[in-house]
């Protein structure tokens, strides 16, 4: 196990970032967080992260990880003594996580950007039913991984809860601004009782913004970058 | 699917992504079915086991389905880790192995889609980004063997089967891989020195075939 100090370059809002910070919450591991200025990327990210000069970035003494989901599997396999474990010790059962972690990230996000950006209630309506389409889905696999369990880590939060429990605060914002339903309970009650018990985990509780502070930040870039003109 | 013991690849015979999965499992010699789909007209059995993205290469391990190319590689490791181990041991490789493979993903295909599909600047604009992908993981590459180090690895597999794509991408948009990413070249003659890589990867005049197939199915010209 490499020892060093960990520095995270992040974004408070974005989920990429959220569930690197949950997960190390989470082991119980130390860091020191540097938060980022996306329009104005400073020498630091530009050195680390040339590729593609984005956050997460975790720095662990001379070692740089990037992309958040190879940050989750390095943070699992470096400190795989050090509290409970981020995947499944089974292959076959780290191969479904890994596929779910690839789908929530490929379906969540343009969804809830589609939602926000969109211009007509057309545009919104189409993307409402992606999403729900995509939680539906989510809702099976949290069956399948939970066995019956409170997560999809099983006893304890893992990879895929801190990857979709990354978007929760997203979501919820969302709703607020375009006036919908996306994580309904009458829908998909199993995630929600996740949710429920996700967000009063501590790992949630010490890194995830309230859904007010994402709410503005999201209307904010509405407003001034996507210029979404809107009556609220 | 019943639980049948065995291994069944659901597969189309041109896919890199299909390949990635067939030289992993001859590296680590695997027996295994394969079944060739057809794409205009999915099997029952590639609906039942990929009913999210009705994609291939699909991987099914006594009955139980695997998908997504990286993901079925990294399975085909952890599970037949007795031979021919393509991930390195140590966390930290581990994660340069995975990120340069997501890189792969996330790049070569889908520029080299535009190098066909596109025509004038927008050709261009494509070429210039491939030309860039292509110094970048030469630069990765450096002077070493092959991406895994002195082993055959992980980034290796990922990215091998789109060497036989590289005459078409050539053809297409009119550059020279080896005038731009010489060591890359070399690198590619040597993969195929490996029995796992020659008798997997489409011979390249054939993948062309495709290609213009494709440009006159999307009316491209």
């Amino acid at each position: 196990m490499a020892e060093g100090e960990l520095k995270l370059l992040g974004l408070w809002y974005s989920p990429f970032v959220l569930r690197v910070r949950m997960m190390l919450e989470q082991k119980g591991l130390s860091y020191e967080y540097l938060e980022q200025d996306l329009s104005n990327k400073r020498e630091l990210l530009l050195k680390h992260n040339p590729i593609y000069k984005k956050v997460p970035v975790l720095i662990h003494g001379d070692r740089v990880i990037c992309e958040s989901l190879v940050i989750l599997e390095y943070i699992d396999e470096n400190w795989s003594g050090t509290g409970p474990c981020v995947l499944p010790a089974d292959p076959y059962e780290r191969a479904v996580s890994r596929f779910w972690a690839v789908y929530i990230d490929d379906k969540l996000l343009t969804s809830i950007i589609g939602i926000l950006k969109a211009v007509t209630e057309e545009e919104k309506a189409e993307n409402i039913v992606d999403i729900h389409a995509a939680l539906e889905m989510l809702e099976e696999s949290f069956k399948k991984c939970s066995a019956g369990k409170s997560f999809f880590g099983g006893d304890y939060i893992g990879f895929l809860d801190v990857t979709l429990g990354s978007y929760l605060v997203g979501i919820r914002a969302a709703e607020r601004i375009s006036e919908s339903k996306l994580l309904d309970e009458t829908m998909v009650p199993l995630l929600v009782d996740w949710e429920n018990r996700f967000l009063a985990a501590d790992c949630a509780k010490k890194t995830l913004p309230s859904v007010e502070r994402v709410e503005e930040q999201a209307r904010m870039i509405r407003g001034t970058r996507w210029k979404v003109a809107s009556a609220n | 699917m019943a639980s049948e013991k065995g291994v069944i690849l659901l597969d189309f015979w041109v896919s890199p992504f299909g390949q990635r999965a067939r030289i992993a499992l001859a590296e680590k010699g695997v027996q295994y079915e394969y079944k060739e789909e057809n794409l205009t007209e999915k099997s029952e059995l590639l609906l039942k086991a990929n009913p999210v993205h009705k994609k291939i290469p699909v991987l099914i391990h006594d009955g139980k389905p695997v998908c997504e190319s990286l993901i079925i590689v990294q399975y085909i490791d952890e599970v037949w880790s007795d031979k021919a181990p393509l991930m390195p041991s140590d966390p930290y490789q581990r994660a340069q192995a995975r990120f340069w493979a997501d890189f792969v993903d996330k790049k070569v295909y889908d520029c080299g889609s535009r190098l066909w599909k596109l025509k004038g600047e927008e050709q261009q604009a494509a070429k210039k980004e491939m030309i860039e992908i292509l110094q970048l993981l030469e630069a990765q590459l450096g002077d070493k063997k092959y991406f895994g180090g002195d082993s055959f690895g992980f980034v290796d597999v990922a990215f091998v089967p789109f060497t036989s794509w590289f005459y078409s991408y050539e053809t297409c948009a009119n550059f020279s891989v080896e005038g731009v990413a010489p060591k890359i070249v070399q690198w590619a003659k040597r993969c195929m020195e490996r029995e796992s890589v020659a008798q997997t990867l489409s011979d390249p005049k054939k993948v062309y075939e495709f290609v213009c197939f494709l440009k006159k199915k999307f009316g491209v010209e």
